[in-house]
C-alpha cells in the first residue's frame, strides 16, 4: 500500500467504515419497504447485534469469526417474536411495534448492570476490518440484486403495489413479510457488530429513536428501485457532514433542507430506476 | 360430477348487517356461470368470501372438492382459483409482461437458494413462466404490448390484462368481478368474445350488471337480493321470474307486469 493511501485512510478510518457500517443499515432498512412495509427497528436490531456480539467478545473472549456470524442470531430472534403478531396486521403496526422495541431495550441496556448502564461497554478490541465491511455489503447487494430480478424480486414489487391482488394472484405475502424482516434483522445485527469491533464503545443512545430515523433517511434519499439506490443514499448523508464541516454551525439545517428537497423533487429517490428483469 | 365450487350455508355478517345469508350454491365445471342481484345484494362479498379476502362467519368453502374455507387467498390460488377485481387492481409501474408473470407465481417453485446462485431449475422455469405468461397474453390480445408499463394502457386494455393475469397460471375456477364496468358498447361485445373464448379452457364464475351481457353469454345464473339466493336457473327462466323482477323493479312494477298480457322483462340492469 503507498504511503499516501496508508495516510489516508488511517485519518478517516472512521469515516471509512461508517460508509460501509451505514450501507449496510441501509439496506436493512431496504429489504423491508422492498415488501411495502415500515419497520422502524432497524436501530434496534443493530444495538441487539453490538451489545450481543460485544459480550461474546468481553465476557466470553470467543474469536471474532465466530463473534460475527452469531451477532446475527439475537436480532433474529427479535424479530421472530415481533414479526409473528405484528405483520398479520396491515398499516402501521409493524412501525409502532419497532419504535417500542427500541424504547425498551434503550431502557434495559440503562438499568442491567451486565449491559453497562449508561456507561455503556467499552474497551471492545478493535477487531473489524474494512475489508470485512466492504464485503459483507457487496455480497449483501449482490445477493439482494440476484433476488430483486428473479421472480421473487417480481413479486415483491407487486406487493408494495398492491398486497391483497398480488396476494390472490398466490404470492404468499405473510413469508415474504416474515423472511424480509428476518433478512432486516441479519444485516443490521451484523452492521452493529461491525460497528462495535470497529468504534470499541457503545452506548445505550446509540440505538434509539434517532439513528432509526436516520436509516429511514437513507433510504427516502436513494430510493427502492435497485439495492445499490439506499447504498449511495447512506454514503450522501454520511458524507455530507463531513463536506459541511465548514458551516458548522448549519450543518443540521442544510442536512434537513436536502432531504426535503430530495422527498419533494426526487420522489423515487437519487436513482429512481426500477431493476430491469431480462424477458427470456 | 363433483362440484367444481361448493358453497354450504355461506354467511357473513358484518356488525348489525347479513352480506351474505346462508348461501348455498354450486358451480359445475364448464361454462360461465353468473351471479346478479341490485347493488348490495352481497355479490362482491360473495366474491371476496371465496377468494379467501374476508373470512366466513358461518358455512363452508369446497374448491373440487376441497375444504379451503379457512384457507390464505394464496393457498387457493396455487389450488387453481383466479380473480379479477371491480376496480381494476394492476400493477401499473410494472411492465405488462411482469404483471401476467406474477399471475405465474403459484406455480413458480424454486427457493431461495436457486434463486440467488442461478441454478438450472431456476433457469428452466424462468422460461417456461414466460411462455406461458406470453400464451395468456395473446389470448387477450396483448401479446404486442407485453413491454408496455402497464399502467399506461387504455382502460379496457387493463381490464384485459387482468385477466390475462388471472388466466396465466390455467385456473380452473375464474372469478370475474364486474368484467363489463364502465366498458363502452364495442368493448363490451369485445368481452363477451373474450369470456366466450374461455370456456374451453377454464370455468368462469362472473358478477355483472349489464343485463344484455350477462344474457348473452350465461349458461347458469344465480341471483341474489339482500345476501339471500332468491332464483337459479337458465338466463331465459332468470328473467320470466316474478321473484327477480320484484327484486330488481320493486313489487308494484313486478305486480303489474303479471297483470300485463306478457312479462317479458329486458334490460333490468
Amino acid at each position: 500500500m503507498p504511503p499516501w493511501l496508508d495516510d489516508f485512510l488511517w485519518t478517516y478510518q472512521n469515516l471509512v467504515h461508517a460508509l460501509g457500517i451505514n450501507g449496510l443499515l441501509a439496506l436493512s432498512m431496504y429489504v423491508v419497504l422492498a415488501v411495502g412495509q415500515l419497520s422502524l427497528g432497524q436501530a434496534a436490531f443493530m444495538g441487539l447485534g453490538a451489545y450481543s456480539s460485544a459480550l461474546m467478545t468481553l465476557k466470553l473472549k470467543l474469536p471474532f469469526l465466530l463473534v460475527l456470524p452469531l451477532s446475527a442470531v439475537v436480532p433474529v430472534a427479535f424479530a421472530l417474536a415481533i414479526g409473528v403478531p405484528t405483520l398479520r396486521l396491515s398499516g402501521v403496526y409493524l412501525a409502532i411495534a419497532t419504535i417500542g422495541l427500541g424504547e425498551v431495550l434503550r431502557a434495559v441496556y440503562l438499568n442491567v448492570d451486565l449491559f453497562g448502564g449508561a456507561l455503556g461497554l467499552s474497551g471492545i478490541p478493535e477487531r473489524g476490518e474494512a475489508w470485512m465491511i466492504y464485503g459483507l455489503l457487496a455480497l449483501a447487494v449482490l445477493a439482494l440484486w440476484l433476488v430483486g430480478r428473479s421472480g421473487i424480486g417480481r413479486a415483491m414489487e407487486a406487493m408494495r403495489e398492491d398486497e391483497t391482488a398480488a396476494q390472490v394472484m398466490g404470492v404468499p405475502v405473510g413469508r415474504y413479510k416474515m423472511g424480509a424482516l428476518l433478512a432486516s434483522a441479519v444485516l443490521a445485527g451484523l452492521a452493529g457488530c461491525l460497528s462495535a469491533h470497529v468504534s470499541s464503545f457503545i452506548g445505550p443512545n446509540e440505538y434509539g429513536f434517532e439513528p432509526a430515523v436516520t436509516i429511514l433517511s437513507y433510504v427516502l434519499l436513494g430510493g427502492i428501485g435497485t439495492p445499490l439506490a439506499p447504498v449511495l443514499g447512506a454514503w450522501v448523508l454520511t458524507l455530507l457532514p463531513e463536506l459541511l464541516r465548514g458551516f458548522s454551525d448549519i450543518r443540521l439545517v442544510l442536512n434537513g433542507v436536502i432531504i426535503v428537497l430530495a422527498v419533494l423533487f426526487l420522489p423515487g429517490g437519487l436513482l429512481g430506476m426500477r431493476m430491469k428483469r431480462r424477458a427470456a | 360430477m363433483t362440484p367444481l365450487l361448493e358453497l354450504q350455508g355461506l354467511t357473513r355478517r358484518y356488525s348489525g348487517l347479513v352480506a351474505v345469508d346462508a348461501v348455498d350454491m354450486q358451480v359445475m365445471p364448464g361454462g360461465v356461470h353468473a351471479v346478479i342481484g341490485p347493488n348490495g345484494a352481497g355479490k362482491t362479498t360473495l366474491f371476496n368470501l371465496i377468494s379467501g379476502l374476508v373470512p366466513p362467519s358461518a358455512g363452508a368453502i369446497a374448491l373440487a372438492g376441497q375444504d379451503v374455507t379457512r384457507l390464505a387467498p394464496d393457498r387457493r390460488a396455487a389450488l387453481g382459483l383466479g380473480r379479477t377485481f371491480q376496480n381494476i387492481r394492476i400493477f401499473s409501474g410494472m411492465t405488462v409482461l411482469e404483471n401476467a408473470l406474477t399471475g405465474l407465481h403459484a406455480r413458480l417453485g424454486a427457493g431461495l437458494l436457486p434463486t440467488v446462485l442461478r441454478l438450472p431449475r431456476f433457469k428452466a422455469e424462468e422460461r417456461g413462466a414466460v411462455v406461458r405468461a406470453r400464451a395468456a397474453l395473446d389470448l387477450v390480445g396483448l401479446a404486442a404490448k407485453a413491454d408496455w408499463r402497464a399502467g399506461a394502457l387504455s382502460y379496457g386494455d387493463q381490464r384485459r390484462l387482468e385477466i390475462a393475469r388471472a388466466m396465466a397460471p390455467e385456473p380452473r375456477l375464474l372469478l370475474l368481478d364486474e368484467p363489463a364496468a364502465g366498458m363502452n358498447p364495442a368493448e363490451t361485445e369485445g368481452l363477451a368474445t373474450l369470456v366466450r373464448s374461455l370456456r374451453g379452457s377454464t370455468t368462469v364464475l362472473l358478477v355483472e350488471h349489464d343485463m344484455g351481457f350477462v344474457m348473452d353469454i350465461s349458461d347458469r345464473v344465480t341471483v341474489l337480493n339482500f345476501g339471500k339466493l332468491i332464483f337459479e336457473g337458465m338466463p331465459a327462466q332468470v328473467r320470466a321470474e316474478p321473484a327477480v323482477i320484484e327484486a330488481y323493479l320493486g313489487h308494484k312494477v313486478a305486480a303489474r307486469l303479471a297483470a300485463g298480457a306478457k312479462a317479458g322483462v329486458r334490460g333490468a340492469g
